[in-house]
This record gives C-alpha cells, structure tokens and sequence, in this order.
C-alpha cells in the first residue's frame, strides 16, 4: 500500500514539476527583429500605487510606434512592442528588464517612471547590453552609459523655477516634499539657489509617501507665512496636499505655490478647482501653441478620446520613441553601442519644440516653461527660458 | 506656537480624529464584534469613494443645478451601495469562513485583489476627481490667523452623527440587541429563537455600509484611485484593536488619542518619525494592555 | 494512516531534491533558473510560516521585518565591497559624508553571516516571549507584528542617507571578490540555495516529528491544558517563533544576492501577508507545500504578468480564494487526500 503511495506521490510531484516547465519552455527566446519587424520593451508600472502616474505612458508609446509603423517603420522594419508590468516594485522591474533583454532580445525599453524602478534596472542593463529611455523627470545624479534620460533633470527645473520665483513672487520660501530621494535632492539644489538670488529658506517638511494627512505642515506654513511654496510631493499625496491647502484659505490667488512634479495628469486626480492658480515648471505643456503639438495632442485626443489630457511625462515618453528611431536610423543598425553612439547631439523636432540629446551625458538639452494652472486644467506659460544644458552632477 | 497655531492644531487634531473613527466605525463593528477579519475593507471605502465620483458625474451631466447637495445623496447611495454589497459579500462569502478566522483574512486579501483591479480596470489607474460643492470649500474665519476649513467642520458634524447612528442602532434597536447576542452567544441566540444568518448579514453589510460612508467623505479631502483602500486599511485595524475589540467605546477614545498624537508630533518633527513615533507608542501600549484600552472584563 | 503520510511525506522530500537539483537545472535556461532562486528564497520564509503558524498556531504578519534584516544585512556588505574605496553611492547622494557607525562592522563576512543568523533571534526572541507572557490571543499578535513591519518599513524609507530610503539598497558586483552577476554564478548561486533549502527542510521536518513537534500542535490546539501539565508554553512559542525569524532572514539574505536588491517594499505590510499566503496556498502543514507554494505563486505572478500585463491580478486574487474555498489545507493538503483516496 505504501508503495503504490509513495509512486503515486513521486508522480504527481512529478508531473506537478513538469506541468510548470511547460508553460516555461513555451516562452522560447523570441529573436529580437525579423526581417520585417523589430521589438520594442515598454515597461511600466500598470498595477500597484505608481500605475496612478506610470500606466499613461505606455498609450503615447504606443501611439509614437503606431506613427513610426504607419510611416514605413524603423529601418524598413514595423516595430512590435511589448509590454510588461512592473507592478510598482521594484525587483519586479529589474525581473522584467532581464526577461526583456535576455528572452526577448530587444534592442530597446522605453520605461521606468520612479527613480527607484529606474536604479533597480540598471545592473540588468550593464550585464545585458542593454537600452533604456527613461521619460521622467527625476532628480539627476545619474549618467549610466545604457541610459537615455530624455526629461529634465533636477537643475534644469529646479534652478529656472527659483529664479524666476524669486524675481517676480518674492524670495522667501517654504520646501515641500514627499519623502524620498527626488524631493530631498530637488531641495537641495534649490538651497544653494534660494542663497544666491538673495532669498531665504523658512521651513523645510518632508511627508512620508502616500501620506493623506497634510494639516500639521500646512499650519507650519501658515506660521512661516512664505512668498512662495515649491513642493515636490508627488502622487496621490498631491491631491490630499492641494484639496488640504485650498480648504484652509492658501488657494492659488492668495499663495504662491511652484511644483516640479504636478503636469496636466496629476491635475485630472487632484482637480481643476483646487490647482486654479498654481504654478508648475516642465519642459512641455498641453497649451504649448505650435503646429508639432497641435497635430500631438490632436492624434493623442482621437486615439484615447477627447477627455484625455498630456503632461510633461507622456510627451517625453513619445518623444523617446522617435528619440530611439532616428538613432537607429542615423546607426544603420539596432546594435546598441551604434545606437548610443549615433545619439550624440541628436536633435528632435518635438511636440515641445527642439530637444537635442547632449554631446556626452546622454541627458537633453531643452527649454523649460513655467505654466499657471487654469479653470480647465490646462497651464497658461508664463515664462520661457532658453535651450538649458542638462547637467546631472551640479557643483553647488 | 502662537495661540493661533495652537488652536488650528488643536482643530486639526479634532479633525483627524473624526477621520479615524469613520475609518474605522465599519471595522469595529465587522472586526471588533463580529470577529471577521476583513482585509477588503479598504476596498470597501473605494467603493463608496467611487460611488460618490459616479454621483457627482451624474448630477454634473443631468441635474448641475443641485451639485451643490449631491454629497448627500452621494453618502446616501454610497451607504446603500456598499451595504448591499456586504449584505451578498456576507451571504456568498464570508459567512463560509465564521469558523476559520485566519482563512477570512486570506480570502479577503484575494478579494481585494481583485477588487482593486475591477476599480483599474472600469475607472483606470489614474486618480478620479471628485468635486467640492462650494458651500464645503473655503474655510470659517475665526480671526485672523484662525481660520478653520469647511469641508473638516463638515466632516466632524458627520462623524458625530453617524456615531450617534451606530450607537443607537445597537443599544435601542432589535436589530442591535441581537447582534449583540449573536456576538455574544451565538448558541444561546439561535436556541431563543433568533435567526442568526440574518443578523450576521445584516450587521456585516451595516459594518460594510460604514465604510462606504467613510469613503464617501474622504474623497473631499484625500485622492480616489485603485489603490486607496490600502492606505487606510492597516491604520483602521490598529485604531480598532487598539481601542480593544469588542468596545466602540474604546475605538472611539484611541481614535482621539491617535489623532491627538499624530497632529502633535507631526508638528514637532518630521512626518516619518511622527508615524514611526505613534507606531511604536501604539505597540508599547499593547504590550501592557494586550487586549486594548478597552478590554471587555469577562471571561472567555 | 500515518504510516501512509509518513511514506509521503519522505517522499514529497525526495520528490522537492530531484526537482530542484535535476529537473529545474537541466530543463530551464539562465534566466529561469534565476528566477526560480528569487522564489526559493521565500520558501524559506514559508517553512517558518508553516513551524510557527500551521503547527504552533502563531500567526505573524511581520515576517518581512526578518526577511529584511537577512536581506540587509547582506545588502550592506555586497554594497560596501562593490563601492569600496568610496562612500556608497546613494550616501553621496544624501550627503552623508561619513560611514555611519553601524555600517562599519558589514565589512567583514563574518559579522555579516553572524548577523543574518542572530540578529533575528535576538530580536523575534525577548519580544515574542514577552507578549506570548501576557497570553494575547493570535489576532492581537497578527495586528502586533503587522504594526511593526509598517513602522520599520516607514523608517527605512525616512532614513535615506542610512539605509538607501525608497530607492533600497542595489547594484552589486562581487562577493568577495567573486564576480555574481554572471550566469554561471547564478548558477552556482542556485544550486547553495537548493542545497541548503533541502537542509533546512530536512531539519524542519525532523523538528515536526520529535516529541518537541507534538508539544507544538498540542499548544496550537489547547495552550490552557499544555501549560496546566507544566510547560512554559511562552517559551516554546518564542522558540518557535525565532525559528521562523532566522529562516525568514536567510531567505531574505539569498533574495539579495539572487535579485541583486534589496528595498523596503519587501518588509511592508503588503510583502508581509504575502508570505503568509504562500504557505498558505501551499499547505500550512506541510513543509514540502510551503516551497509548493513559494515556487507556485512565484511563477504565477511572473507568468501571468507577462501574458496578461493589464489583468494578472484578477488571477492572482481569484487563487487565493479558490484555495481557502477549496483547499483548506492548501495543495499538498489536497494532493494527501488525493493520494489517501487512492490508497
């Protein structure tokens, strides 16, 4: 009796075993580009708390690569994209970069949205050869040679926002940030700012992530009495932060707020009323008037419907795309060290105007704009610098 | 701190506090009574939560000239809804698992899965806004450097009243009476003849109906997404069992201390070691209490 | 009966060995056989789950707390050796100028391996046997240890400058001047984990059937009579309870160096009662179900995130309810019946 047990269970274990390597072995290396088509990895976060920001990108990825498919595609080739959930964590990331590079061959991913999930892929990059277009702002510090940044870093933004608050709102501020690395290293660049236009820091409050609960750091400012905020909280911390500020009397006509973190997308969750007449400093915005952006934000509507709004984040996710195809094109190839190489001093002409990939940083040379925050949800652009150069590792 | 700080600190204190007990009302009763323990009570508020985002979106589009008391029918319909819900979830579900209490936290963590990818996949991931009726925005002058917002006296007035609600429901009402046998005795309960499933449906869609109405409001001063559940679910059990279950009582004075010592703190030093601060005090304070502020004194 | 489960039993063991040490290494390629090291390292986690909840009745929801010490730990050393001579890079990033007092020690493998191994008893012991002292029921203790593993989730992410904050800790290269990045490495990696897990199986089990075993389920099924016959039943929970803590921190220690990462989304709340349920899925009495189940949810989220990126969750979520409906006792409970029935 025990003996038939005992074979029973060796092959149920068995076949348990194999029943797992099947689906496994179906998932053969696919090869990265045939004759005709080329993939392309788009990972994102679709689910967990950063798919609120993080799951829009992947529409305008799509939408790029259908333009650049109903053009004639990459190099005579269509591009396939493939997408892969990274699931707002960050080892679920650095798994889905190696399945993309190592199963799927592909020559590229455009992802990433949290500097963590971005940090977290980058010892898959190196070990794989891979590329990645990173499409969000994010705080610097960082020059990986399989990275692609094609947002603003921290001094481009940061740096053009003080200036231009402490010569038209005033020169005392209040720091406001969520806490984790890109606030904390937004604020720091912004220090030494604030000290060299003259102004002064009155308080510094950093919010644990995901925090709800903004009436404590809303009486300090109250106390602090600031000309201007600049708040780098960001995700649904915003829309308690921003609803908190107006409901005690700090609404946009009587305080100066400046956010480097708050687009077109963050102001659809939080809603339009309670962000009217705050300030946010991106390279693109929806209200940008040019024929680029009109035909981008026209094709974008008619895709994903006319509620649809861009932010910052989605323009540059679609300009990585285009970003990604000219060099290959310039490259002749989909060779990854031709194609950094070919993206020296490329230029772009895009939806926010021209952006040229710096000679050797691998960071973007760009305009940044200052919008105030309408009835609509739209910005209206008071201020636009000229082409800023990315420096990632400031001396301040 | 001034006196004017003092006092809005004061305020926001009250405030928080009116916060965590709505949180976690629903749960004292599903939780603290009936011992079920509800991992999708979260899932729950973001039901009401996006209830309320419907209403208003219906009241904008048909009738924009009432949007200015939509909430009410919005905390209505969002009670209704999400007390119909658990009423099924109760006779489908979780009635199964009366038995297997740790099961229950099981099944309903799966629950909430899936609930939270409903929510992605009918509403997307992206934050829903949902409008402030303009009466509730802006805030009371008091003086100069007091000024109190509406939308939280709002909310305190609420609070207030949907505890009356519960407290009179359970000890003036037949309903309450049995559901406080049924915790009590369930044996004893059903031999004197009450029917005891319908107590338990009853008193969990009326837990669940709570939550609903918590979530309702909270979309007036926090974010509405998927994900929102999750940020109030752990902080609900430890009001809860801090307070000690079985006791709204209890539930009641550890909301107030919690929220009284998370305004202070906060204000004292930075927002992380606040959390950690209260965490830990909460955890230290069980320990010399394990069974809450509020312990039922009886044997078991 | 037992005669039959006892056969099983040894065989489902002998069946885990020849999977891991044959099958898997030969059927799957590099990339597979990493991934299915990152879900080894949660069995670990499983099997304490399985000592401390199935057989002693202890329910903890902070096993990530543990999983994190192992996997910092770790963390520490592999960053300072792959950063050596500079700061840790997200230090300069912090301004921290200095190493901080604490992370001085993980220079040495030896205080590492020290700590992996102690710290968490150190910590699971004198904190469990004080609250098991005061007789807490299990819910108190499920809340307890979920409170803490948010608390120490929070303060990981609020002391950047120390601990790498949200970000975690990541991007190394060598331990001890082994490269173990490369797939043969990985490999290598693989086949120390399989080994010590089946060792760590074999002990686990062997722990299960003394006398102590039986103590064990005796206090899960009637604490009030084993301590009227004399016994510290506080003092076995807490033994019970550290037990699961050193397996949860090895786990979390071979995590890093399988995933090449650390961050404190796996001490949360959220990762926590993850691993509850993959004991739970595989069988909370069964010690071969615990790393079932591990390698099953494992696979599970991979795969059907990869097929179905927009609806994985609804599959996941949906498992978990068809296995408490279903199989109360999780796979290897049903695969026992299964096989009973066929006997």
């Amino acid at each position: 009796m025990s003996g038939i047990t005992r074979r029973r269970f060796i092959q149920i274990g068995g076949s348990l075993v194999a029943a797992g390597a099947v689906p496994a072995a179906g998932l053969w290396p696919k090869i990265g580009y045939t004759a005709d088509t080329v993939h392309l990895g788009l990972l994102h976060s679709l689910t967990g708390t950063i798919a609120i920001a993080e799951a829009a990108l992947v529409d305008a990825e799509k939408m790029a690569i259908d333009e650049i498919n109903a053009a004639g595609g990459v190099l005579g080739r269509k591009i396939e994209p493939i997408v892969e959930d990274g699931a707002s964590d960050w080892p679920t990331f650095a798994e889905k970069a190696k399945k993309l590079l190592q199963r799927d061959k592909v020559p590229a991913i455009i992802g990433c949205y949290t500097s963590a999930s971005r940090k977290a892929v980058l010892p898959v990059l190196s070990q794989s050869k891979g590329l990645l277009y990173y499409p969000t702002y994010y705080e610097g510090q960082e020059q990986d040679k399989h990275v692609i940044y094609t947002s603003q870093e921290a001094t481009q933004s940061v740096i053009a926002a003080i200036e231009w608050l402490a010569k038209e709102k005033g020169k005392t501020f209040f720091l406001v940030g969520s806490d984790y690395i890109y606030p904390r290293t937004c604020n720091k660049i912004a220090k030494p700012t604030i000290a060299r236009v003259g102004g002064k820091v009155l308080g510094e409050e950093y919010a644990p992530l995901g925090h709800t609960e903004f009436s404590s750091i809303i009486s300090k400012i109250k106390a602090a009495k600031p000309d201007c905020i600049y708040s780098t909280v960001v995700g649904g911390s915003n829309v308690a932060f921003y609803k908190q500020l107006k409901a005690a009397g700090l609404d946009g006509t009587k305080q100066v707020l400046l956010s480097t973190v708050v687009s077109e997308n963050e102001i659809d969750g939080i809603g339009k009323d309670n962000a009217v007449g705050y300030y946010a400093c991106m390279g693109y915005f929806q209200s940008i008037k040019s024929p680029t952006n009109d035909r981008f934000v026209k094709a974008l509507k008619a895709k994903y419907g006319q509620e649809r709004v861009v932010g910052d984040p989605m323009e540059c996710a679609y300009n990585s795309v285009y970003l990604w195809k000219m060099a290959c094109e310039r490259a002749k190839s989909f060779d990854v060290d031709k194609v950094i190489a070919a993206s020296s001093e490329l230029e772009f002409e895009a939806p926010e105007g021209k952006i040229k990939i710096h000679k050797t940083n691998h960071h973007v040379w760009k305009k940044v704009r200052i919008g105030r925050a309408r009835a609509d949800g739209q910005f209206d652009i008071v201020h636009e610098s000229g082409m800023i150069e990315p420096n990632p590792f400031p001396k301040l | 701190m001034s006196f004017d700080i003092a006092v809005t600190q004061l305020f926001n204190g009250v405030s928080l506090f009116t916060i965590l007990l709505l949180m976690a009302l629903g749960l004292a009763i599903v939780f603290g009574l009936m011992g079920v323990i509800n991992m999708a009570h979260g899932e729950l508020m973001a039901l009401g939560a996006y209830t309320t985002y419907l209403t208003a979106k219906f009241f904008e589009e048909h009738m924009p000239s009432l949007m200015n008391v939509y909430l009410f029918f919005a905390i209505a319909l969002a009670f209704g809804v999400t007390f119909v819900f658990g009423y099924v979830l109760e006779r489908g579900f979780i009635r199964w698992f009366y038995n297997r209490p740790l099961d229950t936290l099981l099944a309903t963590w799966g629950l909430s899965l899936v609930l939270q990818q409903t929510y992605r996949s009918v509403f997307g991931a992206q934050e829903v806004s949902v409008p402030l009726a303009t009466w509730l925005s802006g805030a009371w002058t008091v003086s100069e450097g007091i000024q109190l917002p509406l939308n939280r006296i709002f909310i305190i007035g609420l609070t207030a009243l949907v505890a009356a609600g519960v407290y009179l429901i359970l000890h003036k009402t037949r309903l309450g009476l049995r559901a406080r046998a049924v915790t009590q005795n369930r044996a004893m309960s059903s031999a004197v003849g009450i029917d005891t499933n319908r107590v338990d449906a009853l008193t969990f869609a009326l837990g669940s109906g709570l939550a609903g109405i918590a979530g309702s409001v909270f979309t007036m001063i926090g974010s509405t997404n998927p994900g929102t559940g999750q940020l109030y679910i752990v902080d609900s059990f430890i009001v809860v069992v801090f307070g000690g279950v079985a006791s709204l009582i209890g539930t009641v004075f550890s909301g107030f201390a919690i929220a009284q010592a998370q305004t202070t703190l906060e204000y004292l030093m930075s927002g992380s070691m606040a959390k950690v601060s209260i965490l830990l005090l909460v955890i230290v304070v069980l320990y010399f209490r394990p069974n809450g502020l509020f312990a039922p004194k009886m044997r078991s | 009966m037992t005669l039959v489960q006892k056969h099983g039993e040894a065989a489902g063991h002998a069946a885990t060995a020849i999977a891991l040490l044959g099958i898997i290494p030969l059927a799957l390629d590099a990339f597979w056989i990493n991934l299915v090291g990152k879900y080894l390292a949660f069995a670990f986690v499983a099997i304490g789950i399985v000592l401390s909840w199935g057989y002693c009745g202890i329910l903890s929801l902070g096993q990530g707390i543990f999983f994190g010490i192992g996997g910092y730990a770790m963390a520490m050393f592999l960053k300072l050796e792959a950063s050596a001579p500079e700061l840790p890079d997200f230090m300069v990033w912090s301004s921290v100028e200095q190493l901080p007092l604490w992370w001085e020690p993980f220079k040495s493998l030896g205080f590492t391996l020290f700590t992996i191994l102690a710290l968490p008893i150190a910590v699971a012991f004198p904190f469990s046997y004080a609250i098991f002292r005061k007789r807490v029921s299990g819910v108190y203790f499920a809340i307890v240890t979920i409170s803490l593993a948010l608390t120490v989730n929070v303060l990981l992410v609020g002391s950047q400058g120390e601990t790498g904050g949200a970000n975690g800790i990541t991007d190394f290269r060598t331990l001890l001047g082994w490269d173990i990045l490369g797939d043969g490495s990985k490999r290598t990696l693989y086949f120390v984990e399989a080994l010590l897990l089946l060792a760590v199986m074999a002990l686990a089990a062997a722990l299960v059937h003394t006398r102590f075993g039986k103590l064990l389920i005796a206090v899960r099924d009637r604490e009030d009579r084993v301590r009227f016959s004399g016994y510290d039943t506080a003092m076995i929970k807490a033994f019970v309870f550290s037990v699961a803590a050193v397996l949860s921190s090895i786990g979390g220690s071979l995590y890093t160096l399988q995933v090449g990462l650390i961050t404190p989304g796996l001490i949360g709340a959220v990762a926590s009662v993850e691993m509850v349920i993959f004991a739970a899925v595989g069988g909370r009495l069964s010690i071969v179900g615990a790393v079932l189940g591990a390698l099953l949810i494992g696979f599970m989220k991979s795969y059907l995130s990869e097929q179905f990126p927009e609806f994985w969750l609804f599959f996941l979520g949906g498992l978990f309810i068809f296995v408490v409906v279903v199989m109360p006792n999780g796979l290897a409970g049903t695969l026992q019946r299964l096989v009973r029935f066929k006997a």
